[in-house]
């Protein structure tokens, strides 16, 4: 996430400028002369939007008085490989875009070094989530249009034994060949890992349990005490869950539903106080250990509709932004929270002024439906420009798509491994 | 909560309509009005006939309901403040503006600009819905018509046909109905449901009492000093306010007008002429045989899941009945126990995981109260060769708590979404826009399993259905009526 303040006054211009670069509201036109994002061959998603936070009074209701906290542009992708090549990528290509938008903000050096200015503001992310970590933009276009190509193919007749599934891969197999040879499919091999990426990964694996281990006795010494600073905050912070003003909850849904995935940016701030900051650092540690080595493979938990999604924190950890981009409506996202995965939003964002209140950190909060909905709602800022590189596909596309590709690769299958494929197409 | 469970339903306080479906009543009609007048609107609403949902010895011989608009209060006069305690959905409309049109797939055909009603001078203010026993609506109607002049204008009297047994598709229909749970035996509580139950909460479908969730739907309260002659009953999860939402709820109504010679004709050319596949084809489509019988558990009427049939080669996974109630608990089968079903909850059971795309159909149920028009005998006995001109359909109607969670999300989510449950490229066979959306994704398919091979897959299927007015009402309980006519 690249994040710089928006310079005051500003403001306006910007969203008018950002506004230009779509073709529908909200929806980036992929060959818009300011950032063509279409162009980058890496890019998964992007967004831009302005960091304006209605919510900034809430903490006034922990006796902490309104803070002066700035407006801050983010831009933020997903892309493969390391993002300063893709801020490279981008400085390079669209630099004269990227000025523009970033003349906006308050320290740009409208002279100097785009992508050394742009990496500088790049922000850490406190946690971040990835569908499927490997699975390139390539190859979801590729396996796409395999998946096209194989669909128009396939006869559709009943068929009468298990041979004549085997037959009936072997041909199409063998029309995929003939395809990639004439250049109409691309089936690229992914490339490798690099032995850094891996090796950082194997360090992180290790480093945090070991972290954890040396943290524990502490930990167990203070529990009586953490438990009675836990239990008697969530009894008593306020929760602050108004229904969301109609005007904005009207701006953000006509950015909606463009589209077979959506868009969701949200900020708010951390109560105050050293246990719950420690709290939430903590545990996005944890959420992040878990979305880097667990739930690495089509799921988080059981919400199988997130391509991506981050948390960070902004100015010196008051204040928390998460941004996602998910499969579906509005309102089945927010369902799916609350039936799948509530405890999961419990410790992540319950330690977030207003939250609805919980009972030992997982339970009620979001279960509290209609607090939870007019929170998250409340929260949410609209996504002034998104883009995402596969227009139509969902997770299930993608996934779907992936296990046909991995179908033609084996030598032999059973007669049921074959009939699994075949239904695929 | 357990401690206010106790109190009984007040069915005097409730219409009838949340309670009865009135197989009897053979004739209807739903009278949409204007308020022309507001004091002689509210006299008449200060007494009208409303049938309530006691059970009575004799089945009565006509049935009287109200229900309102946002537009409609506003007009009575009802106070705005008093007003804006209503859903956020209720007081914007189903016509409200370009997003929500997106959402509920009210776009092309169906875009509310073509509207018959339901849309700017055409909004109703007032519904009164008519049932009478055969040959007693007329008397009925211009009784009530007579009564209604001074206060009222008819923009639309939306009649039904005479006989209501099969669809104008030739479908029987109205089988699958969730139980309300009028004895308030259900357990109360927020914990995962591990079997699907048609039992569902009271909560669901009247406001005022405690939802599957075990909250409250959000409804107006009211200071009692906003009633001081106690006409309004007091809200059981706050005594000391009165509750205007106990005993109603909102009613979703949608003209739905269904191109019955279309959908056969397009059956048979798919069908290549094979009367005997198009059937089959048709009731893939429907996941019900004409007679109504399931094809995912033959010989039963609505007590089955889809558990046995996951993929969907007994009832293909986006059939109309499939994609309306997907009958499914909230965490998907696996073995019994407390670790199987933590490993569930953490996602770690692939095989769980791929039938947890869709999850906890009981918060999303719809009680249904639609009536064909039309002359829908004919159209659904002649099938391709239904040849009048005359315009045949369903005046939709459904009940719910909650506008968003219940009616809107069935209808974008499960209906008209081209991703439901995995498939790609189709949206509901029989409600379907067929528009195509970005990325060249198509919604005009039709995809059935078969065993051993491919789907068998239909494509560049017609639009079969296009609506012509929908409209969110408030059928508000019997009291909250009176109160209303007291323009508050």
């Amino acid at each position: 996430m690249v994040l710089a303040p928006v310079t005051p006054g500003c403001e306006r211009g910007l969203r008018e400028l950002l506004a230009t670069m779509n073709s529908k509201p909200g929806m980036a036109d992929p060959a818009n002369p300011i950032l063509p994002f279409g162009q980058f061959e890496r890019l998964h998603f992007a967004r831009l939007a302005v960091l304006d936070d209605p919510t900034v009074g809430d903490i006034e209701a922990h006796g902490v008085p309104r803070p002066d906290l700035p407006v801050y542009l983010a831009l933020t992708g997903s892309c493969d490989g390391p993002a300063d090549r893709c801020i490279a990528d981008l400085a390079r290509d669209a630099g004269t875009g990227l000025r523009r938008i970033f003349a906006h903000c308050d320290d740009f050096d409208a002279q100097g070094d785009l992508a050394a200015w742009t990496r500088a503001h790049q922000r850490p992310l406190a946690a971040n989530y990835i569908n499927w970590v490997g699975r390139t933009v390539r190859q979801v276009k590729e396996e796409s249009a395999l998946r096209r190509a194989l669909a128009a193919r396939v006869p559709r007749a009943p068929l009468a034994s298990g041979a004549q599934a085997q037959q009936l891969r072997r041909e199409l197999i063998e029309f995929v060949d003939a395809e990639v040879s004439a250049g109409k499919l691309g089936l690229t091999p992914p490339d490798p890992t690099p032995l850094r990426w891996k090796l950082a990964k194997l360090l992180h694996l290790l480093a945090i349990p070991l972290v954890g281990l040396v943290l524990l006795p502490f930990l167990l010494v203070l529990s009586p005490l953490l438990i009675y600073l836990l239990r008697t905050k969530e009894e008593s912070d306020a929760e602050i869950c108004p229904p969301p003003d109609r005007a904005a909850l009207l701006e953000l849904q006509q950015l909606e539903d463009h589209e077979a995935s959506n868009q969701y940016t949200a900020i708010g701030s951390v109560k105050p106080g050293l246990f719950r900051r420690w709290l939430v650092t903590w545990l996005l540690v944890l959420i992040d250990y878990t979305a880097r080595h667990i739930f690495t493979r089509g799921f988080l938990a059981r919400v199988q509709t997130i391509h991506f999604a981050f948390w960070a924190f902004l100015d010196d950890k008051r204040r928390l932004v998460f941004t996602s981009n998910y499969d579906g409506g509005h309102e089945a996202y927010m369902d799916d929270f609350i039936n799948k995965v509530a405890w999961g939003l419990n410790l992540s964002f319950s330690h977030g002024v207003g939250w609805p209140r919980t009972r030992w950190l997982l339970a009620r909060g979001a279960r509290i439906e209609n607090k939870f909905k007019n929170y998250q709602r409340r929260h949410q800022l609209p996504t002034e420009v998104w883009y995402k590189a596969y227009p139509g596909l969902t997770l299930a596309d993608l996934e779907r798509n992936q296990r046909i590709r991995e179908g033609l690769e084996p030598t032999h299958l059973t007669d049921a491994q074959v009939e699994a494929w075949l239904r695929l197409l | 909560m357990s401690a206010i469970q106790g109190r009984p339903v007040e069915l005097a306080d409730v219409q009838g309509l949340v309670r009865f479906g009135y197989k009897h009543l053979t004739e209807a009609c739903f009278l949409l009005l204007r308020v022309r007048n507001p004091a002689a609107a509210r006299a008449w609403l200060a007494r009208a006939p409303v049938t309530s949902a006691v059970r009575t010895d004799r089945l009565p011989d006509t049935a009287l309901h109200v229900a309102f608009t946002s537009e409609g209060l506003r007009t009575l006069g009802v106070a705005p403040d008093l007003c804006a305690e209503f859903s956020a959905e209720f007081l914007a409309g189903i016509a409200s503006d370009a997003a929500r049109a997106r959402r509920l797939g009210d776009v092309g055909a169906n875009d509310p600009g073509g509207w018959r009603w339901g849309t700017g001078e055409r909004t109703p203010h007032v519904a009164v819905l008519l049932y009478a026993v055969a040959g007693g609506l007329a008397a009925l109607e211009r009784e009530i018509e007579a009564e209604c002049a001074a206060g009222f204008e008819r923009i639309e009297r939306l009649s039904t046909s005479a006989t209501q047994l099969a669809e104008p598709f030739g479908f029987a229909d109205g089988l699958s109905q969730p139980q309300v749970d009028w004895d308030r035996k259900r357990p109360l509580g927020d914990h995962d449901r591990l079997e699907y139950d048609n039992l569902v909460c009271l909560g669901e479908f009247l406001l005022g009492y405690p939802n599957e969730y075990g909250l409250y739907t959000p409804r107006p309260l009211l200071a009692p000093q906003r009633d001081p002659d106690g006409l309004l009953p007091r809200a059981e999860d706050a005594p000391e306010q009165a509750d205007l939402g106990r005993n109603g709820c909102y009613l979703v109504l949608r003209q739905l007008r269904q191109d019955v010679r279309g959908f056969w004709r397009e059956l048979d050319r798919q069908a290549g002429g094979d009367a005997e596949l198009r059937e089959r084809l048709a009731g893939a489509m429907v996941g019900r045989k004409k007679d109504g019988d399931p094809l995912a558990a033959p010989g039963t009427v609505n007590d089955f899941t889809y558990q046995a049939d996951s993929r969907g080669l007994r009832c293909p996974l986006g059939a109309h009945i499939r994609r309306t109630n997907p009958r499914n608990a909230d965490l998907p089968p696996g073995a019994r126990g407390l670790l199987s079903r933590l490993w569930r909850v953490l996602g770690f059971n692939a095989a769980a995981l791929e039938q947890d795309l869709v999850a906890s159909t009981r918060f999303h149920r719809l009680l249904r109260r639609g009536r064909k028009y039309g002359d829908s005998a004919a159209a659904a006995r002649l099938g391709a060769a239904y040849e009048s001109s005359a315009e045949v359909g369903l005046h939709f109607m459904c009940l719910a708590a909650n506008i968003k969670r219940q009616f809107e999300f069935v209808q974008s989510a499960w209906l008209i979404g081209s991703k439901f449950d995995g498939l790609t490229g189709e949206s509901d066979p029989l409600l379907g826009h067929r528009l195509s959306e970005p990325g060249n994704s198509p919604t005009d398919g039709f995809s059935i399993p078969q065993a051993g091979g491919p789907d068998r897959r239909l494509s560049g299927l017609p639009q079969f259905v296009t609506v012509q007015g929908g409209a969110y009402f408030f059928l508000p309980g019997i009291r909250a009526l009176r109160y209303l006519a007291t323009a508050p």
